[in-house]
């Protein structure tokens, strides 16, 4: 027991010292912050950010008067002037019971962030217990040859984020696995170019949902007799499938525009087809390569979140779906809450991968 | 009389015929046409050209006449479209490490240091070195040129003329026999131009190989060359006049100045170019 939490301790130390050098890192690309900058470069951001919030606040507000007054007027058409003063009295109470269901406001939204928070905690210690207590039998089980017991809970709303991040992962992985070797190959040969041009061009604008639904036929035929994690495995594929064309494109056409002076260069030194290849065209193709991978990269976080809803494996996707469902009073504004995670998650995945172009590409101004 | 004749009129339609022992480069009945949607153009046609052993050529002509073309059809990028070349009586197939270029964009690998650049012809050339030899010669090269402070900066950190050293370097790396330079210095101020003139003719003279090299520099030209081949102006390029320039080396660029055969030499190419 002991040594499971000195591990995690030196895990979470990991963890922060790579946030703090890639904070960093951020840090570094913001443009520097003096006078005027200050004023273009902090000020307007937060003035904007109030400004949307106070917007967003005085809409939602808008919206919950139309909402109750026709939910007044409803009682009062339906049932008389005593369920409509009933109504009334309800919806000024503010219970819960009788909120009209409409565009949450900020504050809702803050609420429900500190719920969901403290839904984790509560989970998380949860699951501890649960380790703990297991601790004892499942090493026997193993021994014994047995599978261990797993904790079978409901997972908290961090436990989705972590698994949405895990399907996205593993499907940019199989995208970068296919589209840049595919993408080296076709661009190296003309002739292969122009023959797989109008498969790329066929199959790079299919919906998402379609990928879902072949994956799923195959997936599901494949993995019948195992009893593995089939939701993952369809989604992150679905995700790899559906992001994988803008690496295919960019690589293939990086390879291809390579500056025909290298080229030269290389035919002059007689490097080899491999020489070649490794020392001059990859090199030379990396700065769209990557701007393709970036693009994949988000595509695959966009569509991953729908992937998830439709697929029903578990992550922020299905979290939506399921809030949606639920209809609970604060089920909007959890959604809401998922919303800009998403979109914050979205936006940093995007910077580290900027991040690594800037460094690992000659071309060291790659736009943002 | 009659001798005397038929190698004037082989001058004039021809060049001139050197003994084939003396011979390292040999350009003959060369021809070379480009299709375009208009039709064919013929770009160079009945080019005959020798380049002799351990001589320094430069090449002038007017812009567009197809300079670079014949280059890179020496260099082997370029397909023949008829004649033949051959370095040492043999035919050339392709491209090849007996032929250095140097092109008129240093067109280094910007993602390899200075070091790596020139250490990528030397693997490539002398395959059963150790790594330690290969660095050596790579390094060796690199002094050469002047850079002995950069080995390890990235080529995308150099200037135009530090670029242009390693493109050198790199040439002559790779121990040519031939080297073809297309206008190497002409994106350079004319201070460097001076500086690489003088390190391309101290390696040249040391390493005793072929230099044929494109410039539009009448005296650089001159400075440079043990003869300076004027091409006609296009199209059917081909060598109009070959002018041998008589000073000893090493030379000096006051002494060149000062002589008074330079004016005669100079008067002759800007006649041609002229006319
Ligand atoms: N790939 C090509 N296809 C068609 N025409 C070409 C091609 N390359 C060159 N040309 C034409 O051939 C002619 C000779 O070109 P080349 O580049 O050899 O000239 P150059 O003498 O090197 O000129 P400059 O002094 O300006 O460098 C030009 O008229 C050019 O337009
Ligand atoms: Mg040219």
């Amino acid at each position: 027991m002991k040594q499971s939490v000195a591990v995690n301790k030196s895990e979470e130390l990991k963890v922060a010292g790579m946030l703090k050098t890639l904070l960093f890192k951020i840090n570094f690309t913001l443009p520097r912050l003096d006078g005027k900058g200050l004023a273009r470069n902090l000020l307007i951001p937060v003035v904007s950010i109030i400004l949307f919030i106070v917007l967003w606040h005085f809409g939602a507000k808008a919206l919950f008067t139309i909402e109750a007054d026709y939910k007044i007027q409803k009682a009062l058409t339906e049932q008389g002037q005593v369920a409509a003063d009933l109504t009334q009295a309800c919806i000024d109470s503010g219970d819960i019971s009788c909120q009209p269901n409409t565009l949450p406001s900020p504050a809702q939204v803050w609420a429900s962030f500190n719920t969901l928070i403290a839904d984790h905690k509560v989970i998380s210690a949860d699951k501890l217990a649960f380790r703990e207590k297991t601790a004892a039998i499942n090493e026997k089980r193993i021994a014994q040859g047995k599978e261990p017991i797993t904790y079978t809970g409901r997972p908290s709303f961090v436990d989705q984020i972590f698994t949405s991040l895990k399907t996205v992962f593993a499907g940019f992985v199989l995208a970068f696995l296919i589209a840049v070797p595919i993408g080296v190959i076709i661009g190296l040969s003309k002739t292969l170019r122009n023959s797989f041009n109008w498969l790329i061009q066929i199959f790079k604008p299919v919906s998402p949902v379609v990928w879902l639904l072949l994956v799923f036929m195959i997936v599901k035929t494949m993995t019948k007799d195992s009893n593995q994690d089939s939701a993952f495995i369809i989604s992150f594929i679905s995700v790899g499938l559906c992001a994988m064309w803008a690496t295919l494109v960019n690589t293939a056409m990086g390879v291809s525009s390579v500056d025909k002076d290298y080229i030269n260069v290389a035919k002059v030194l007689k490097l080899g087809p491999l020489q070649k290849v490794f020392k001059v065209i990859l090199p030379s193709s990396l700065p769209l390569i990557f701007t393709g991978l970036r693009i994949t990269l988000s595509v695959a976080w966009m569509v991953l979140i729908a992937i998830e809803l439709l697929a029903q494996s578990p992550g922020l996707g299905s979290f939506v779906w399921e809030e949606f469902q639920n209809g609970a009073n604060d089920s909007n504004s959890k959604i809401i809450v998922a919303m800009f995670v998403i979109g914050i998650i979205g936006f940093l995945l995007d910077r580290i991968m900027l991040i690594i172009q800037n460094t690992v590409s000659f071309n060291k101004n790659a736009t943002a | 009389m009659q001798v005397e004749e038929t190698v004037e009129k082989k001058y004039h339609q021809n060049g001139i015929f050197y003994p084939s022992e003396k011979v390292m480069l040999d350009l003959r009945d060369l021809k070379k046409i480009y299709p375009t949607p208009k039709g064919d153009y013929v770009v160079l046609e009945h080019l005959n050209l020798q380049i002799l052993k351990e001589e320094f050529v430069t090449i002038i002509g007017h812009s567009g006449c197809g300079k670079t073309t014949m280059l890179s059809m020496i260099a082997g990028l370029n397909v023949i479209s008829g004649g033949n070349i051959s370095v040492l009586g043999n035919p050339i197939k392709g491209p090849g490490p007996d032929r250095g270029v140097i092109f008129q964009a240093p067109s280094l690998m910007p993602w390899m240091t200075a070091l790596q650049n020139v250490m990528l012809g030397v693997n490539r050339v002398f395959p059963h070195a150790t790594k330690g030899q290969r660095k050596d010669i790579a390094k060796y090269y690199l002094q050469k040129v002047g850079l002995e402070l950069a080995f390890n900066k990235k080529a995308a950190e150099l200037s135009q003329g530090e670029q242009q050293r390693v493109g050198i370097a790199r040439a002559f790396a790779i121990k040519p026999k031939v080297l073809l330079l297309d206008e190497p210095f002409g994106m350079l101020d004319s201070l460097t131009r001076g500086e690489l003139q003088d390190i391309l003719i101290e390696i040249w003279n040391k390493e005793k190989i072929t230099a044929v090299m494109i410039t539009h520099d009448v005296d650089e030209a001159i400075f440079l060359a043990d003869r300076v081949v004027m091409m006609t102006s296009g199209p059917r390029a081909k060598i109009g006049d070959v002018l041998e320039i008589a000073f000893e080396r090493p030379r000096s660029r006051k002494a060149v100045l000062d002589h008074d055969d330079y004016y005669k030499y100079r008067k002759h190419l800007i006649d041609f170019l002229e006319h």
